[in-house]
């Protein structure tokens, strides 16, 4: 698996992809794994209330990139939002690492049609 | 066309027995009794509402009523705009009459809650999300515990801002009968309440309710015909902001607030100094800084400030929730934003009872999701 942000013909970087570059209106025709980068944490929350199929507590982070390199140019940074790893512990401005999970909730016990989307991806692990 | 708010009514809010078809007739019958409209004389029916289906099953809500009001043959509509979806029946009742379409619309809002869990309420509501937001289980809440940390860092704000909100609006609902809470909460209990999404605790969520709220519109010209004191809408706007929260350039500026602010402000002539008590959408206490921001009420970064310093309370230079907000009133989704309209409504044709201000230019910040969808509008006095 990959964690792709997407790249317009302008340099500007989305996670996720749209249809269309919300910036330009160019299709989005390139990407960026971030899944090998360190990104910086930006905020975060510790969620003790959460629905049904979702680990408790849920430490969920907002983290940005730098994706300069791969954009000719363009955007210098994209922002991604992903769990933090287990048992780990995050504050604003610390270096985190994608680590791939296979089933980030139970997707029998949502609301959403378990077919209607993916439920793996990237936690965020603290670097050390 | 100048449109008129002529009637309003809204139900006891809370846990309520009741299902969603018998929360949206009790509105809408005494809505057309305040108003003195015979159901003859509807010609369009609005009905907001987010999720009736998922909540409970049931579906074509806007018929319903018109058959249970005796509405038919007029035309009916169901509005979906998630939490904004009263605002966004507003807007839609305006549009029907500015528009020359209707002469006499009746929207109704509603929805009922209580009887899931709290896990599953969230869970409908986090439906709204973007798959790769919904697959890390974030949810509303968890979205506002992380803007919350954002600003307080960014602007040194205290923590205990934030509770001042919770405390304001709580202390204003104990003049609202309507009210699921019509208690006070001193700031030192909410900061000891338990953690939903730190640093965000229970007192800074509004809980989740059953209830219903209506408004009635007709031409200014048609208004006179049954009462002297009405409201006029004289501003609204609404705009969209990203589906995805964490792809906006500044997590402490809602797009769709600013720009649905920006476009009430113009339609009616006026600017924030003239606003004399706003209805925002505090679904959480950080959402009352963000919106008094957008709204151009306080400088960006700056609201905390003026909460900490008694300007908002209801004796204050802009007293905002008079209505005791969604923190005390309670949050049935579809619901808010017409209820926001009731307040504003009774501010300004002087029937507010112990929480009247004087009012002549009322404001009400309807907000979906987490400010991906916004209404704004503005009431003002007919003389
Ligand atoms: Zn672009």
């Amino acid at each position: 698996m990959t964690f792709d942000a997407h790249i317009c013909q302008n340099g500007h970087v989305t996670y996720p992809g749209h249809t269309l570059c919300p910036e330009c209106h160019e299709p989005q025709t390139d990407t960026v794994d971030l899944a090998d980068r360190t990104g910086e944490v930006v905020t975060w929350t510790t969620s003790t209330a959460t629905p049904p199929g979702v680990r408790a507590p849920n430490t969920i982070a907002i983290v940005e990139f730098d994706v300069s390199d791969a954009t000719d140019g363009g955007d210098d940074s994209v922002r991604a939002i992903g769990q933090v790893t287990e048992d780990d512990d995050v504050e604003t401005g610390d270096a985190v690492e994608p680590v791939y999970a296979e089933e980030l909730r139970d997707p029998e016990a949502g609301i959403k049609e378990p077919a209607s989307q993916g439920w793996d991806g990237y936690r965020f692990r603290p670097v050390q | 066309m100048d449109v008129a708010v002529i009637g309003a009514s809204m139900t006891q809010f809370g846990q309520r027995d009741a299902w969603i078809r018998e929360l949206i007739a009790e509105a809408g019958e005494a809505c057309l009794a305040d108003a003195a409209v015979a159901p003859d004389e509807v010609d369009h029916l609005y009905v907001s509402n987010m999720a009736s289906g998922e909540f409970e099953g049931q579906g074509g809500i806007m018929n319903a009523l018109a058959h249970d009001l005796g509405l038919m043959p007029a035309y009916s509509e169901r509005v979906d705009q998630t939490s904004s979806s009263g605002g966004a029946g507003i807007y839609e009742a305006w549009q029907s009459i500015a528009s020359g379409a209707s002469e006499m619309t009746l929207l109704v809002g509603g929805e009922k809650m209580t009887h899931r869990t709290t896990a599953e309420a969230t869970d409908v509501i986090a439906s709204i999300t973007h798959p790769v937001e919904y697959k890390h289980g974030v949810t509303l809440p968890s979205f506002a515990g992380m803007t919350a940390r954002h600003y307080l860092e960014r602007f040194d704000a205290p923590r205990d801002s934030l509770a001042k909100v919770a405390a304001k609006n709580h202390a204003n609902g104990v003049d609202n009968p309507h009210a699921q809470f019509q208690k006070e909460v001193d700031v030192e209990t909410i900061l000891d309440s338990p953690i939903v999404a730190d640093p965000l605790r229970l007192y800074d969520f509004c809980p989740i309710t059953d209830g219903s709220a209506a408004l009635m519109f007709c031409p200014v010209d048609v208004a006179e015909e049954y009462t002297d004191d009405y409201a006029v809408v004289s501003g609204i706007g609404g705009a969209t902001d990203t589906h995805v929260v964490h792809e906006r350039d500044d997590p402490t500026v809602m797009g769709g607030v600013v720009e649905s602010g920006k476009q009430a402000y113009e339609m009616a002539g006026i600017g924030p100094d003239d606003v004399d008590v706003a209805e925002l959408h505090d679904m959480f206490t950080i959402l009352e800084f963000l919106q008094m921001e957008g709204l151009d009420f306080a400088d960006h970064g700056e609201a905390w400030k003026d909460v900490e310093a008694g300007r908002t309370e209801r004796d204050g230079e802009l007293p905002i929730n008079t209505s005791g907000g969604l923190k005390s009133k309670g949050h049935p989704l579809g619901a808010s934003g017409v209820a926001q309209g009731y307040e504003i409504y009774k501010q300004v044709i002087a029937d507010a009872g112990p929480r009247q201000v004087e009012a002549d230019t009322a404001l009400a910040c309807n907000v979906g999701g987490f400010g991906n969808c916004v209404i704004t509008t503005i009431m003002e006095a007919s003389q």
